[in-house]
């Protein structure tokens, strides 16, 4: 019996393992790091340094603030189009018709896609030579010689658009798999009752959702807060930083500067960011009712 | 009537969103197969060059075989933490449980990005920079999580009493394991071991920041070079592209299944 005890610590101890390695060590050696100047380019420098990565950042770095708010304009922009458009692609899907099955794993398939694949495909969209608007240019719509990322004036859209075809499969997955537990009968009884189809989907479909659209909204809101892929491979941030999101900012000191002490105050503001978030989705999933 | 408003309430969008998700693939396609220089919309007569280029001189080969260890290991191992996490979860009761159920959920919070620097420093520090071992271990710590938490979904689903009736009949619980449970996680474990695998495969930023060599490159991180708007060769990014696409898309064939289920059981619902 003493063997029994201590089975399902013998089970989880190698995930601990690596949690321990992989998140817990390295959330608190940030909070340590954002204290230190750690320039591995100006190791001459490197020592304690108080609060002077914070100062720095709240005070002196214009870029910090701009990141923070593309962050949030990316952020709303971006899961609000994705809820729209899966939720109006799960109702589709869900309905009966000849290859149904098929039609889902088409629309789906771009949820497999890695965010440098996507962006590799934008890539050959939206180059100003052979790319579709040269196409459409040729067929007398639009102007031809487009540079849609290098224009500061459509770079944004066409950066939403991108993600979008990636992001919107996440969510038409995720509550198709909640309109498949609304029972039939709900509808018939609703019908009965002389509902509207529009009447059914706010009074039957919309309350049935609620928690899986409030939990995955709320999941998918740090996902695209945390996207680096697409964007440091699709605009590098520019032109002129104006798509640079804060963990974008962070992962260029980290892997282009190399400065890692104020790469590290960087991440705890985002740190402050992430814990808003993560208590409310724990608040709103009742974890502490299980 | 009712045909006419089926027609415009579900085909005429679903045709419309079908275009706009194929046709990103289709260009891709044809700049693959297309000569350089050719503007054509169907690419035939169908040319190799570009696939050529990518696999020899850009060493796409030693890519594709970097991204196939890293994802494959990474496979096995969230499959077997993941089974051993998860099924701990789901049939013991333990001091712990709770806050180690919280530590998996929050550590969904704590994205790659943000911890690039800590994870560098670590791996500096034990000699894993510029191994494939090392980003097989990162990738696997980043899969975990939902592994244990999907998996443990899919135990409870499995009557416990099959599992006691092999216990009283003198199995032991590791026996009565093999023996009853494991044979009934397949699913599961197809549905698991493919997250992992296209997690794993699509992996760029622990790839981009641990690999600095070109020979442990994989192909997120060797497709990044071939990006850039105005000075890139588009057939060899085309060509690079399906190179990194078939994969995935053939395990995302498989699972598209399970996938439903499978994603809302443990991204949502824990």
């Amino acid at each position: 019996m003493s063997r029994a005890r201590w089975t399902p610590y013998v089970l989880i101890a190698p995930t601990v393992l690596l949690m321990a390695v992989f998140v817990v060590y390295p959330v608190g050696s940030v909070a340590y790091y954002s204290l230190q100047h750690y320039d591995v380019t100006r190791s001459w420098a490197n020592g304690f340094a108080g609060l002077d990565n914070f100062r720095q950042m709240l005070l002196h770095d214009p870029l910090f603030w701009q990141s923070l708010g593309f962050s949030a304009r990316w952020v709303v922009v971006e899961v609000g189009l994705q809820l729209l458009l899966g939720l109006g692609l799960a109702l589709i899907v869900n309905e009966t018709f000849v290859g149904r099955g098929l039609a889902r794993a088409l629309v789906f398939s771009p949820w497999a896609v890695s965010g440098v694949l996507t962006t590799g495909i934008w890539i050959l969209l939206y180059n100003p030579s052979t790319g579709v608007f040269q196409q459409l240019a040729a067929a007398g719509i639009g102007s031809p010689g487009t540079s849609v990322l290098g224009d500061p004036a459509t770079v944004f859209p066409a950066t939403v658009v991108a993600e979008l075809w990636r992001g919107v499969p996440f969510f038409a997955i995720l509550l198709l798999a909640d309109l498949q537990g609304i029972p039939p009968d709900l509808y018939e009884a609703a019908s009965v009752d002389g509902a509207t189809r529009w009447q059914r989907f706010r009074m039957v479909t919309l309350p049935h959702l609620r928690d899986a659209i409030v939990l995955s909204t709320l999941l998918r809101a740090v996902w695209e807060f945390n996207n680096v892929d697409l964007l440091y491979t699709l605009t590098g941030g520019g032109p002129a930083d104006q798509t640079t999101t804060l963990p974008l900012y962070v992962a260029r000191k980290a892997v282009d500067a190399h400065d890692f002490g104020y790469g590290s105050a960087l991440t705890t503001a985002g740190f402050v960011v992430l814990l808003f978030f993560s208590v409310l989705y724990l608040r709103l999933s009742k974890f502490d009712r299980r | 009537m009712r045909d006419k408003g089926r027609f415009a309430r579900l085909f005429l969008p679903l045709g419309a969103y079908l275009v706009v998700t194929l046709v990103p693939f289709y260009w891709m396609l044809v700049f693959a197969f297309r000569p350089t220089g050719s503007t054509a919309l169907v690419p035939w007569p169908a040319t190799l060059d570009h696939f050529r280029t990518v696999w020899t001189d850009l060493g796409f080969a030693v890519f594709f075989r970097n991204s196939a260890i890293v994802a494959l290991g990474t496979l096995v191992v969230v499959c077997v933490l993941g089974l051993m996490g998860g099924y701990a979860l789901a049939r013991f009761a333990f001091r712990g449980r709770r806050a180690f159920l919280l530590a998996l959920l929050c550590s969904q919070f704590v994205p790659g990005a943000m911890v690039l620097i800590p994870l560098f420093l670590v791996f500096k520090a034990t000699h894993l920079l510029n191994s494939l071992q090392g980003l097989v271990i990162a990738d696997s710590a980043a899969q975990l999580p939902l592994a244990v938490i999907l998996m443990s979904g899919f135990v409870r689903g499995i009557p416990v009493d099959l599992e006691e009736a092999a216990m009283v009949d003198g199995c032991g619980r590791l026996r009565a394991f093999f023996a009853v449970v494991l044979p009934q996680l397949r699913p599961a474990l197809v549905a698991v071991g493919s997250f992992a695998f296209i997690g794993s495969w699509n992996n760029f930023l622990f790839a981009l920041m641990f690999s600095g060599r070109q020979d442990k490159f994989t192909l997120p991180v060797g497709l990044s070079y071939t990006l850039g708007e105005f000075t890139v060769d588009f057939g060899a990014l085309a060509a690079g592209g399906m190179v990194a696409a078939v994969p995935v898309v053939l395990v995302f064939a498989v699972i598209q299944r399970f996938l439903v289920q499978g994603l809302t059981a443990g991204a949502v619902k824990g």
